[in-house]
């Protein structure tokens, strides 16, 4: 099973952005990284000086360079950077949405999470246009990950298995809204909450995340115990999502679960130390509100358990 | 323009074809449609039947099977175009890729439109939309302003028809899954958003406290209006202070743009409410009617020409103005 780092959905400093590839490319097990700003095309300005250093050192430290487009497209600058980005036949093109799939459509690209593929029908007519990877929406629940990635056994099925969870996007920036200044004139405001603004209930109950234009999760998708089920379920690669922590170390961790090398049990304690003070949920896969955790007492029980003599005759 | 109006019931339809409807728009009673509510919808005898009154009048049904197919169920979405198209449906609204191929494909003469749901936000992923499955409508999504409409409506092969009365998303529709995150249930999925079984109401230190799921959505002073909680029309709170964060509980008006509409060459213009009852639909679809027929002589509906039919809500003209953003 693959690890494929997703794109840094945060308006994050260019110095921090480019050096945190850097690290990923050069210390974390990561298989594929999806690279270029895919929230707000506002931003793209400040990464684009940074791109080619970062692109030139993940493919040196031998990761696939996957290429996001934009979630939504509706100005003319951006439907031109949407096509320039899709004209380019160097890297594999992940696609957020329709608009570039017109010109990938028959060469190998791959399908973002933000694509509505909810049945095998629908994974199926991508498959055969040319998608060779499609990362599945977040709130896709057990049974319908194991029916499209069963369907199409060719195509890489990927869930988002770590981070906040991009639950939805506006033509309206919350951040900008947030302070008081208009979208066109935001200064960029959403650079102050590099992990998301934190939005409670009026109980004070930690809710959501603000992300400029784009609203996430408060808490951190955590499909550490769903792994043995995804990997059964054909599932070929799982999201891991950035924030702000050591992000090596989360990909170290599921790498290792994957793996066998380390338990579930220690895999959940490392990530709680890791990314401290933010709720895990993975309710979305479980078919109950997103914003649920259900432990996995089956799968800590199982990798908890040492190989035995006369395993291998049972 | 067209008037395309909402029909959640045969009376409902009835109610909209007498009073001036150009189009009215239903979806069958389960999943395979986005305003799958209890004792909402229609058996596909009702659909019949709704057409043949519906057809008496010179009036076009149009039947939304506008949920994304669940997994290993294709067949109920399936269906649910067979049913359409057997009843003589004059289009059908479409979300999921995977039911537009079918749709397309098994019936190459229907006529199909794209749904709202589907985010097509843009001339290119439209004409996508359109090359692939013939789709001779969009229905765009309510992030777009007047001027990118007029553009979009230049640019792409098919009509476009968009919403100027009733419930507004603020997040792209389609793109959104904060009920699914607090219910489990979600408008892509189960066609529902911030679904009534799981909404509570408490009363506690003389407030309102409305909830959803887990997740308190909005308080109440003593006297203060209570609506419903919407989650994104709920009050939170930031660092920054507490407030409607996301959008006031407001719902859309944008008929004093309807001369812009006309103008950027907008074919038809939606009403959204089938949840509605027949009495509201009755009332907003004459209006409606009235304030088409004068903007033909030339008079433009006027701020406010509306205000009694939204219940106590505030409108906004959404993101038709730029400013909204």
């Amino acid at each position: 099973m693959q690890l494929t780092l997703g794109p840094v959905l945060y308006n994050w400093q260019p110095r921090q952005w480019r050096d945190f590839y850097f690290r990923m490319a050069e210390e974390s097990p990561v298989d594929v990284a999806v690279i270029g700003e895919i929230v707000c095309s506002k931003r793209s300005p400040f990464f684009a000086e940074h791109m080619s250093a970062v692109i030139e050192r993940l493919v040196a430290c031998g990761k696939q360079v996957v290429l996001g487009s934009l979630i939504l497209v509706s100005l003319k600058r951006e439907r031109q950077q949407m096509a320039e980005l899709a004209a380019n036949t160097d890297f594999m093109v992940e696609a957020n949405d329709l608009t570039c799939l017109g010109t990938l459509a028959d060469r190998p690209h791959a399908i973002g999470p933000f694509v509505n593929i909810y049945n095998e029908a629908t994974a199926f007519y991508f498959a055969r246009r040319g998608a060779q990877r499609i990362c599945l929406p977040p709130e896709l629940p057990m049974e319908s990950i194991r029916t499209i990635a069963t369907a199409l056994p060719d195509v890489t099925t990927e869930v988002f298995a770590f981070g906040r969870v991009p639950l939805a996007i506006s033509a309206r920036c919350y951040h900008a809204r947030l302070h008081k200044l208009s979208k066109d004139n935001c200064r960029f405001v959403c650079e102050k909450d590099p992990d998301g603004l934190a939005l409670a209930t009026l109980d004070g109950e930690p809710f959501l995340a603000m992300n400029g234009v784009q609203t996430m999760s408060h808490a951190c998708a955590n499909l550490l115990g769903e792994i043995g089920d995804l990997a059964a379920s054909g599932v070929g690669a799982l999201r891991l999502s950035p924030q702000q922590c050591d992000m090596v170390a989360v990909a170290r961790i599921f790498r290792d679960v994957i793996d066998g090398k380390r338990t579930y049990d220690d895999g959940m304690r490392d990530l709680s130390v890791i990314y401290p003070d933010v709720p895990f949920a993975n309710g979305f896969i479980h078919g109950e509100p997103g914003a649920v955790f259900i432990p996995n007492h089956a799968s800590a029980n199982s990798r908890m358990r040492q190989p035995q003599i006369g395993d291998a005759v049972q | 323009m067209e008037l395309i109006c909402p029909a959640g019931t045969p009376a409902a339809l009835r109610a909209a074809v007498d009073a001036g409807a150009d189009a009215v728009y239903c979806g069958f009673r389960d999943e395979t449609n986005a305003r799958n509510f209890p004792g909402l919808n229609f058996s596909a005898e009702e659909l019949k039947a709704g057409i043949a009154y519906a057809y008496n009048h010179g009036v076009r049904v149009l039947v939304a099977i506008n949920t994304f197919a669940r997994a290993g169920a294709l067949d109920v979405w399936e269906r649910a175009v067979d049913a359409a198209a057997d009843a003589g449906a004059d289009a059908l609204i479409i979300a999921d890729v995977g039911v537009l191929d079918y749709a397309a494909r098994r019936y190459p003469d229907q006529r199909l439109h794209l749904s709202v749901q589907a985010a097509a936000a843009n001339p290119d992923a439209i004409d996508y939309y359109v090359k692939a499955f013939g789709v001779r409508r969009v229905v765009l999504p309510r992030v777009l302003s007047v001027p990118e409409i007029a553009a979009i409506t230049c640019d792409v092969s098919c009509e476009t028809e968009v919403f100027v009365f009733g419930g507004l998303c603020v997040m792209e529709e389609g793109r959104c899954s904060l009920s699914s995150y607090a219910t489990g249930q979600s408008p892509n999925m189960n066609g529902v958003c911030s679904p009534a079984s799981h909404v509570h109401y408490r009363e506690q230190d003389g407030q309102l406290i409305s909830r959803l799921g887990a997740f308190t959505v909005n308080k109440f002073a003593t006297g203060e209006p209570a609506g419903y909680p919407t989650l994104c029309k709920g009050r939170f709170q930031t660092e920054h202070g507490a407030g409607y964060l996301f959008e006031d509980p407001v719902s859309l008006d944008a008929t004093t743009m309807l001369p812009d509409l006309q103008r950027a060459g907008v074919t038809a213009l939606k009403i959204e409410g089938r949840q509605r009852g027949r009495a509201y639909i009755e009332r907003v679809v004459r209006n409606f009617r009235r304030i088409l027929s004068e903007l033909e002589d030339g008079v433009a509906a006027a701020s406010g020409d509306l205000v009694a039919l939204t219940e106590g809500q505030s409108t906004t003209a959404g993101a038709y103005r730029k400013s909204w953003r």
